[in-house]
This record gives C-alpha cells, sequence and structure tokens, in this order.
C-alpha cells in the first residue's frame, strides 16, 4: 500500500514537473565561459602540442629523417658516388694521367695536405690511369682510376678524415651496383671502388690496403 | 574543458528547482547561480557522478538564499499552507506547489530528488551531504506530510491522490 502510495507522489511530481526540464532553457543560463576556461584550455592545446610533437620522433621512429638533417653521406657512400660519376667517363677520366704520376702524386698530396701514395696494382692486372681532385664535404678529396685490360675500372677514392668518419678497419659496403673496400685510419680514409665481383675486390683492396698500411 | 557538460544537466537542474523553490523566477536564478558556482567551481570537480556534484552546489546555494531570506521562510508553513487550496477540478500545479511549500525545505529537498531525479538513497545522501539514515528519515516524513496535505484538500477536490 505504502509503495503504491510513493509511486502515485512520484508520478504526480514527474507530471506536473517533468514538463519544466523540456521547456526552452533561458539563454542566460548558458554561461559565458568564464576566461580561466578559455586560457586552460589554450593552455592545454599548447602542452597536448608540445607532448605531440616531443612524442613524433618516438611514435615514427622509422620516419625517415628530413634530408637537411641528415648527416652528409657516409664515406664509402660518396666514394662509390664518385666511382659511378668518373669510372664510366671515355675521353677524361682522370684530370692527370699516369704519365705524369710523381706530379700527379705532389699536386693531391698538396691538395690534401698529406703525403700520399699511389698503391701499384699492376700485379693484380690493373694499370694506372691516373687521377683528379674532387670536392669531398669537408675539403678536397684524391681519386686514382685504374684499369684492366679488359678496360674495367677500379678507383680509388682518398680523403681526409671528416669528423663525422669514425675510424674505421677494413669493410666492405655495397652501394648500388658498386662494391667498396674501405678503411679510415688517422691519416686517410681510402675507399678501392668498383663494378666487381666480392671476392675479386677483396684481392684488389688487400693488395692497396697492405701497400698503403706498411 | 568539459564545461559542455554542465549545460546538458540545465534541464534536471531546472526542473527541481521549479518544484524545490515555487516560483519560476526564483527557481531559474537558483539555476543561474547554480551554474556560475559550479562554473567557477569546476576544476574542483572530480570526475565521477556530476549531477551529484551539481546538484550538491545547488543545494548549498539553495541553503544559503534560504538563509538570506530568512524572515521570508520563517513564514511557518503551516499558516502558507492555510490559504485554501483550488475546491474544483483536479489538483493542479498550483496546489501541488503549494502543497510542497508546507514541507520543511530539508524534506522538499529530498522527495523532489528521489521522485524527480530518480535518485538512489546512496545519491541523495551525497548530494546533500547527509547520512542515509537521514535521507530515508526526512523521505518517509516529508512524503507522509505532503499526502497529508493534499487529502485534507483531496476530497473537496474530488481528486483521488491516494486510494
Amino acid at each position: 500500500m505504502n509503495d503504491q502510495d510513493d509511486a502515485q507522489l512520484k508520478a504526480l511530481l514527474k507530471k506536473h514537473f517533468d514538463p519544466v526540464a523540456t521547456e526552452p532553457i533561458p539563454a542566460r543560463m548558458y554561461l559565458r565561459r568564464p576566461a580561466w576556461i578559455g586560457y586552460a584550455r589554450a593552455a592545454m592545446l599548447v602542452s597536448v602540442g608540445i607532448a605531440v610533437g616531443l612524442a613524433i620522433p618516438y611514435v615514427r621512429p622509422a620516419a625517415p629523417p628530413i634530408a637537411a638533417v641528415q648527416p652528409a653521406a657516409t664515406f664509402p657512400m660518396r666514394a662509390a658516388r664518385a666511382h659511378l660519376v668518373y669510372a664510366p667517363e671515355v675521353r677524361h677520366p682522370v684530370e692527370v694521367d699516369a704519365s705524369q704520376q710523381e706530379h700527379l702524386v705532389k699536386w693531391l698530396s698538396k691538395r690534401l695536405g698529406v703525403d700520399l701514395k699511389v698503391p701499384l696494382l699492376a700485379g693484380e692486372g690493373y694499370e694506372l690511369l691516373g687521377g683528379r681532385l674532387l670536392p669531398g664535404p669537408e675539403g678536397p678529396v684524391a681519386q686514382f682510376m685504374y684499369q684492366d685490360s679488359a678496360g674495367k675500372r677500379l678507383t680509388l677514392y682518398v680523403s681526409r678524415p671528416n669528423r663525422a668518419d669514425t675510424l674505421s678497419a677494413f669493410r666492405y659496403a655495397q652501394e648500388g651496383p658498386v662494391s667498396v673496400f674501405y678503411w679510415i685510419d688517422r691519416e686517410c680514409g681510402y675507399a678501392l671502388s668498383g663494378e666487381l665481383d666480392r671476392a675479386t675486390l677483396t684481392r684488389v683492396a688487400t693488395a692497396v690496403y697492405r701497400q698503403l698500411e706498411p | 574543458m568539459d564545461y559542455d557538460l554542465i549545460v546538458t544537466y540545465i534541464p534536471n537542474l531546472r526542473r527541481y528547482a521549479r518544484a524545490l523553490v515555487g516560483d519560476r523566477d526564483g527557481a531559474d536564478d537558483l539555476v543561474q547561480d547554480t551554474l556560475e558556482r559550479a562554473v567557477r567551481k569546476f576544476h574542483l570537480w572530480r570526475p565521477g557522478d556530476l549531477r551529484a556534484w551539481l546538484f550538491s552546489i545547488m543545494h548549498n546555494v539553495f541553503v544559503n538564499q534560504l538563509k538570506a531570506r530568512k524572515v521570508s521562510s520563517d513564514v511557518e508553513v503551516d499558516e502558507t499552507f492555510a490559504a485554501p487550496m483550488s475546491s474544483v477540478g483536479p489538483l493542479d500545479l498550483q496546489d501541488l506547489q503549494r502543497a510542497l511549500g508546507t514541507l520543511a525545505p530539508e524534506q522538499r529537498e529530498v522527495v523532489l530528488l528521489i521522485a524527480l531525479e530518480d535518485m538512489s538513497y546512496a545519491d541523495v545522501s551525497r548530494a546533500l551531504g547527509i547520512p542515509m539514515g537521514t535521507v530515508m528519515s526526512r523521505l518517509s516524513r516529508g512524503r507522509e506530510r505532503l499526502r497529508r496535505v493534499m487529502n485534507a484538500e483531496g476530497p473537496k477536490s474530488g481528486l483521488k491522490v491516494v486510494t
């Protein structure tokens, strides 16, 4: 009996007051947001923005770095590119040819600021064609070119070590079609490049290494 | 940031306030004051029952208003009720409001929150900041009084509020 009374009372109250809930809400009740809400919202958006910005490198670790930020091409990469540019050259593969070998070595040694030695690779089937001076990321670079009896060419890329280059033992790298053996010591970095199979290049590179690193 | 959430409860607050205060303007003033206070104190709201939080603010505002109008609210409820209810036709809104007006404000709050908002005893306890036992006793005394008042006029108006 009492529960029924309560339900009836409730129904009566709802019947009379529910329409209030559907009355149009007076405009004054849509309060202007107090200033702090605006500031808080702005501050939150800024902090979210900063957080997102900070998080992006972690969220997308695989994203390629922007070109401008990317450090200069690695040493073997530069060597391989130089090889690709000059090795196919028919009429001007070198600036100074092997007939002026002494001058070539003096000239390049002077420009690089280090006493260069030119390895002799005749024993491996490669004759010196000559050499040229190239721009490197932090200064001049020397390139010596060799050619075998079939016209296949090798280049030896020699530069003073750059700040970005770390000392390296005898290493192998493949840059596109070009195989590169390279090593970097305190004096110079050397890279022997050629479109050769790895075994052949290893053999020649070993000979170069032996002559240059007594 | 969830300020818009408050807006969604305006209809609830207005319905309750209308029944609690009686007149439309007074009720909307109560809602207005409640909203302004809620916005000012919104940073204190911990995610949870926003409705209970808003009604607790309204309760505080309401109590403050009662204190401010101490004199007028001291006009005893029974005397107010001395005014005759409409003698013809079903119980109208005015009759109901007058009957509600005979309740002590704290009884009215409990009765209305449970009837209009379907609040549980626990919700009411939180909103009004009173123990559950107090909620129940105020509810039963409030309902009883409300029934008695309406029944007193009931037979005359031919209304069968309580069977």
